[in-house]
């Protein structure tokens, strides 16, 4: 028989001086020939920046490898582990600096797997965040094809001026970020507002 | 819900208010279940007497993504992350820590009994008085120098983890007027995927705070809500030394080498 799962909670307010770590946003360092900047903003359910939540992104590399090799809390500055950890600052605002991943599979779309925490949050959200250069890649993905075409962008970063990559986080309301559940992974929305 | 406050310091409503709304959330979940509706496994996100949750939950359905290769696995986390000796959060600074020395010790498995061998966990808690180490932290109580609440540890082969600390008081807080936290250590978590990543609060058995704590309440299944608590265990205690919590972790399923057997 299964065992059943532990439940969540919250992450709480009082993590910061516990969770992030030195480096912990810095996959690759900013002269890294393809470094880029992955940020943005987490909002909440009345648009206001959210100055307590934590981001992790997780990632292949830019040949679509997953990477395997430890080291992500004390970065020795040539490997890539693939995973990475911020807190917001106090305006909402994250930051990354890291590679652009390859695809790991023909046919799909590269993406980072972004996990949400915050005060207020009862158990970590995952999305994806999709790179916007290739349309037609992103046109063949089949995950990105089961998502309402309303909600799609919500999933998809955008490149600005620089080259960043800009991703928000709406938790809530009119532009609220898709989040994504997975087969054997319990999570509990409650019912539904609306 | 309409005119409830949404300003995570508002302190507006009263222990009896949020534990009628507390008590009315579980027994319509009860009452469904009685008639055939989902066990809940996990916490509700949107639990409107945690108020901080009011803005913060998605008000859509999840999307169902099937786990692709980066979901399928996690990163790895070796010595060079993780020194022994974080495994011990009584001996950081000069001197010892005020408080009650526990060992809070168990393993760490996936829903199919299999242990999660060499993962990192993470741990922070709240000093003997009930204070964090963080600014956002100012109630009046004692900051210990000799106490950061900080530590890290490796599962073994067997998926076991162990490690030393304080016994950590309630807190006060300002969901509503006069509320105070269960004592709790926060654990967080990776498994082999990375979908199974959690972070949750372990308890300790007999606190009479659980009734009125929204955020520990927000599990409404009773059973579910049990087993974020962990069990006094004579054995882990040491002569003149320690006592001792044993409290074991179930991530949920793999989806990597899953075959057989759905979750009921």
């Amino acid at each position: 028989m299964d065992l059943k799962p532990t439940p969540a909670q919250t992450v709480g307010p009082f993590f910061g001086f516990a969770l992030p770590f030195d480096g912990g946003e810095k996959l690759v360092s900013r002269s890294h020939p393809s470094a880029v900047r992955l940020h943005g903003t987490v909002y909440d359910g009345h648009g206001a920046a959210v100055p307590d939540a934590l981001l992790e992104i997780w990632q292949a590399d830019e040949h679509g490898r997953v990477p395997r090799e430890e080291g992500s809390l004390h970065r020795d500055g040539y490997t890539f582990t693939g995973w990475g950890r911020t807190p917001v600052d106090s305006t909402g605002h994250y930051s990354f600096t890291t590679v652009e991943p390859g695809t790991t599979r023909a046919g799909t779309a590269p993406y980072f797997l972004l996990t949400v925490f915050a005060r207020g949050l009862m158990d970590r959200l995952y999305t994806r965040v999709y790179l916007p250069d290739s349309p037609h890649t992103l046109e063949a993905d089949p995950f990105l094809a089961s998502v309402p075409e309303r909600r799609r962008p919500t999933l998809i970063s955008q490149r600005d001026d620089q080259g960043n990559l800009r991703f928000d986080v709406h938790l809530q309301g009119e532009h609220e970020t898709v989040f994504l559940s997975y087969p054997n992974t319990p999570q509990v929305t409650g019912p539904v507002d609306d | 819900m309409g005119e409830i406050d949404t300003n995570p310091d508002a302190a507006a409503a009263s222990q009896e208010e949020i534990s009628a709304e507390i008590s009315a959330l579980h027994q319509e979940y009860e009452q469904a279940r009685a008639q055939g509706a989902p066990e809940e496994t996990s916490a509700r996100l949107n639990f409107p007497p945690y108020r901080s949750s009011l803005l913060r939950h998605p008000t859509k359905s999840l999307h169902h993504a099937d786990p692709e290769d980066i979901e399928l696995h996690s990163p790895a986390f070796g010595h060079r992350d993780v020194s022994p000796l974080e495994a011990d959060l009584t001996i950081q600074h000069g001197g010892e820590p005020i408080g009650e020395r526990i060992v809070v010790a168990g393993r760490l498995l996936d829903a199919a009994w299999r242990p999660v061998p060499h993962q990192l966990v993470e741990v922070w808690q709240a000093n003997a008085a009930g204070r964090y180490i963080h600014k956002r932290d100012q109630h009046p109580a004692p900051i210990d120098p000799n106490f950061t609440g900080v530590g890290r540890i490796l599962t073994n082969a067997a998926g076991e983890y162990s490690f030393t600390t304080i016994k950590p008081a309630p807190y006060p807080w300002k969901n509503h007027h006069n509320a105070w936290r269960s004592a709790h250590i926060h654990f967080s978590l990776f498994g082999t995927d990375f979908t199974q990543r959690i972070v949750t609060q372990m308890y300790f058995p007999g606190d009479p705070l659980f009734e009125l704590d929204p955020i520990y309440q927000s599990i409404t299944d009773t059973a579910a809500r049990k087993r974020l608590i962990a069990d006094y265990d004579h054995t882990l205690s040491q002569h003149e030394w320690n006592t001792g919590y044993r409290w074991d972790i179930v991530l949920g399923g793999s989806n990597r080498t899953w075959t057989e057997q759905e979750e009921q």
